[in-house]
């Protein structure tokens, strides 16, 4: 810490001027200069999408789209921080949704609207293929979509770049959820689980279970059977337990 | 793996809730006796700023049926299962909604769905896991639950990870018997959150963001009838009156208990815990904290980013300065953790990063020697993402990694249908306590947030019919002020709730709040 704080570094904050100590994080800088956050801070791990930063440094005519809390401070760099993007999101109910085609353009029209201009991309912060999603969604491919879109923390970058103001996060969104909930099938072994449970499969061994004291818990913890790493052709030895009475192995 | 008597050595030698100094026991209230962290303590004595007395509770702001104080997982599974029943809900938010540790929970969620596997291993091996410390009916609604809220996440459109037969992936964390925790990718939570807050909107319930509850407010019959809340943006401070509260506000990463850097949200700052013990909510546990084994260690910018258990799931090791293996890597957190502590500690076996910080590695390569090629960018998407951008490539090298404080085991002591012993006052999710125990399993919390968040919404909408709020007052926080200044242990220097960290300044370099 101490080889930090000898060497420093001039940056701007909203174009005032701060002395911070190199190697430190846009958001620790901030920290550092005395900001005490409300907005533009959250999981302060690159996932939340709170702290989305423009940033130039000198020499450059790019407008750099950064995650504060994961980028670097750079000597002279100018900062300044948009915490809300408002976004469009369009009334729907997924239940009465389907897949089919063309279902995206038609509660999002606005994609239609994409200029290919390709700065979505450029700014996201995750390094998705922003546009590229957009031209699956107008293709109607709700499933390249939701693979593509899948790293998508919902910050907004994009959306506040977008000359063909679309909002492209919710469009993401619901070509995810489209796809979670009417294309990927959920396993008929759930379903039977659940039903297993409300009959009352467990009810007796559940009941068993927690009126058991702490010796006889512990003992049947103990008899557990572990499922290995390579579990290919693995079968329990015993796929009943801990059921009436615990076998003693 | 270690036996029971192994296990509870390593414990009491070298996991931090055991060390000397670290806890101190509640003096006042309905929490008297208890013992918890002393950074939690300090809060318990703190003084509010918002002065109970100049609150005029005789001008409420809004009227709702159900309060729910907390936007992550929790607040937001109550929300939408109290909004189905018909109640008026309402969601408030310190920050903003979906801002929660549930959003950053990396390696997924647990059910017993697999065909070899049942509710009652689940049951055995969350017990277990916990030091048999777990409350038997809370751990019980858990694992009968959770089949059904993994099939209702997926309806809502969650987008789990398959495998290759298109059944659902399901991947080991330590101390399970079987492979039943359910991932999507290493985003489980953040894909969750968004789909749920998604969910939210589409049902119209309200949400009130940048507005933390200072303060519960009881009414004549002592029944929780409301709260009293602070606009972040314009410090105006108002009144809900409610007829149920429920509180999922979530953890306390952000006191740094002991020092230890956190993989916790900015905002986990026990809010919650310092309100309800005011209010007279029993606590339970609360001085078991989980600390998960790795921690990032390197590079300083990641400092105590979580490293998803997953990875161990899918076999990478632990190793030595010394590359020696030095504990099995499906053994429960805790122990994991005291393991790695005791090698950079005790034994000396630790490896010292360029900061100077010691820790041991995790070796990720394995996973793609093990598993096949390709592995990593298919489980582990945000991970690699987020080394890659440090220029460390973890398909190629391991991490280097180190304890980090992870979850608060304990919280606020509740019923089966997560109802405190506050007439009128539930809690769900990180808030409450005892269904894990001393500590809880991986995959359990995604869980418990939805088990819990559903029970209680579905509990609270049913029960809003039959209520009418009698008056309210706020005597409990100062006859709970006027107990700690009796006792002379008041401290009026600490503002309780604390609701924002203060990293200014040097606090900035301090290394440990990543």
């Amino acid at each position: 810490m101490e080889s930090q704080q000898k060497k420093s570094i001039s940056i701007f904050i909203f174009g005032r001027k701060y002395e911070v100590p190199k190697g430190l994080t846009i958001q620790k800088a901030m920290e550092y200069s005395g900001y005490q956050f409300i907005r533009s801070c959250g999981c302060r791990g690159g996932i939340c999408g709170a702290c989305v930063t423009e940033y130039r440094v000198p020499g450059k005519y790019q407008l750099k789209v950064a995650l504060a809390c994961q980028t670097l401070t750079e000597p002279e760099m100018q900062i300044t921080q948009s915490p809300f993007v408002p976004m469009n999101r369009a009334p729907y109910a997924l239940e009465q949704l389907k897949n089919q085609s063309g279902i995206l353009g038609k509660i999002y029209p606005e994609i239609y609207r994409c200029l290919q201009c390709n700065t979505c991309t450029r700014v996201c912060p995750m390094e998705i293929q922003v546009m590229e999603y957009i031209a699956h969604a107008i293709r109607g491919e709700t499933e390249t979509v939701a693979t593509l879109s899948f790293q998508c923390i919902m910050c907004g970058a994009c959306v506040s770049k977008c000359p063909a103001e679309i909002s492209q996060p919710n469009v993401a969104l619901l070509a995810r959820r489209i796809y979670g909930r009417h294309m990927l099938v959920i396993p008929d072994g759930v379903y039977q689980r659940i039903s297993d449970i409300q009959k009352g499969k467990y009810t007796r061994v559940l009941e068993q279970l927690v009126q058991m004291d702490q010796e006889q818990l512990t003992h049947t913890y103990t008899l557990r059977e572990q499922e290995p790493q390579d579990n290919r052709g693995w079968t329990p030895k015993h796929p009943t337990f801990p059921e009436d009475p615990p076998a003693d192995r | 793996m270690l036996s029971l008597k192994e296990r509870q050595e390593l414990l009491r030698e070298f996991h931090p809730d055991f060390r000397e100094g670290g806890r101190r026991e509640i003096k006042v209230g309905i929490n008297r006796g208890e013992r918890v962290p002393n950074e939690l303590a300090d809060l318990f004595e703190g003084v509010n700023a918002i002065r109970p007395e100049k609150i005029d509770l005789t001008r409420v702001k809004e009227d709702v049926d159900v309060l729910i104080i907390g936007g992550g997982g929790g607040g937001a599974s109550a929300a939408l299962f109290a909004a189905e029943r018909g109640a008026k809900t309402l969601v408030t938010t310190k920050l903003r909604f979906g801002d929660s540790n549930t959003i950053m929970a990396e390696g997924g969620i647990q059910a017993a769905v697999g065909e070899f596997d049942s509710p009652a291993l689940h049951y055995l091996d969350t017990m277990g896991g916990g030091g048999f410390y777990n409350l038997p009916n809370l751990v019980h609604a858990l694992v009968t639950d959770a089949p059904m809220i993994l099939e209702w996440l997926a309806r809502l459109g969650v987008m789990f990870d398959r495998n290759d037969q298109g059944g659902l992936l399901a991947s080991f964390a330590g101390g399970q018997c079987r492979r039943r925790v359910h991932s999507a990718a290493d985003y489980t939570g953040m894909e969750i959150m968004r789909v749920m807050r998604d969910e939210v909107y589409s049902q119209g319930i309200e949400i009130m963001e940048f507005s933390p509850a200072v303060e519960l407010v009881l009414d004549d019959q002592g029944r929780c009838a409301g709260a009293v809340f602070v606009n972040l943006d314009t410090r105006e401070q108002f009144v809900i009156r409610s007829k149920i509260v429920i509180l999922a506000t979530g953890g306390i990463g952000r006191l740094h208990i002991q020092g230890f850097p956190t993989t916790n949200h900015y905002g986990a700052t026990a809010d919650g815990l310092v309100i309800a013990n005011r209010a007279g909510a029993k606590i339970i546990l609360m001085d078991a904290i989980q600390f998960h084994p790795t921690g990032t260690a390197y590079p300083e910018q990641l400092l105590g980013l979580l490293v998803s258990e997953a990875f161990r799931g899918w076999s990478a090791q632990l190793v030595n300065g010394e590359g020696q293996r030095f504990i099995n890597e499906l053994e429960t957190r805790d122990i994991t953790s005291s393991a790695t502590i005791r090698e950079v500690g005790k034994r000396k076996k630790g490896v010292p990063s360029p900061t100077g910080m010691q820790g041991v590695w995790l070796d990720t390569p394995l996973v793609e020697i093990n598993k096949g090629k390709g592995t990593i960018h298919r489980i582990f998407p945000h991970l690699f993402h987020r080394f890659h951008t440090f220029g460390i490539e973890i398909t190629k090298e391991p991490i280097l990694v180190y304890p980090t404080q992870h979850y608060q085991n304990g919280g606020i002591f509740v019923d089966e249908h997560g109802e405190t012993t506050v007439k009128n006052l539930f809690a769900a999710g990180e808030v409450s306590g005892g269904v894990h125990g001393r500590n809880r399993l991986g995959g359990n919390s995604l869980l418990d947030i939805f088990v819990f968040g559903r029970r209680a919404g579905i509990l609270a909408a049913e029960r809003a019919k039959d209520i009418s709020v009698g008056k309210l007052t706020l005597g409990h926080v100062l006859d709970y002020e006027k107990e700690l200044e009796k006792s002379g242990i008041l401290k009026k220097q600490i503002q309780a709730p604390l609701l924002l960290p203060d990293y200014r300044y040097e606090k900035a370099l301090t290394g440990v709040h990543l």
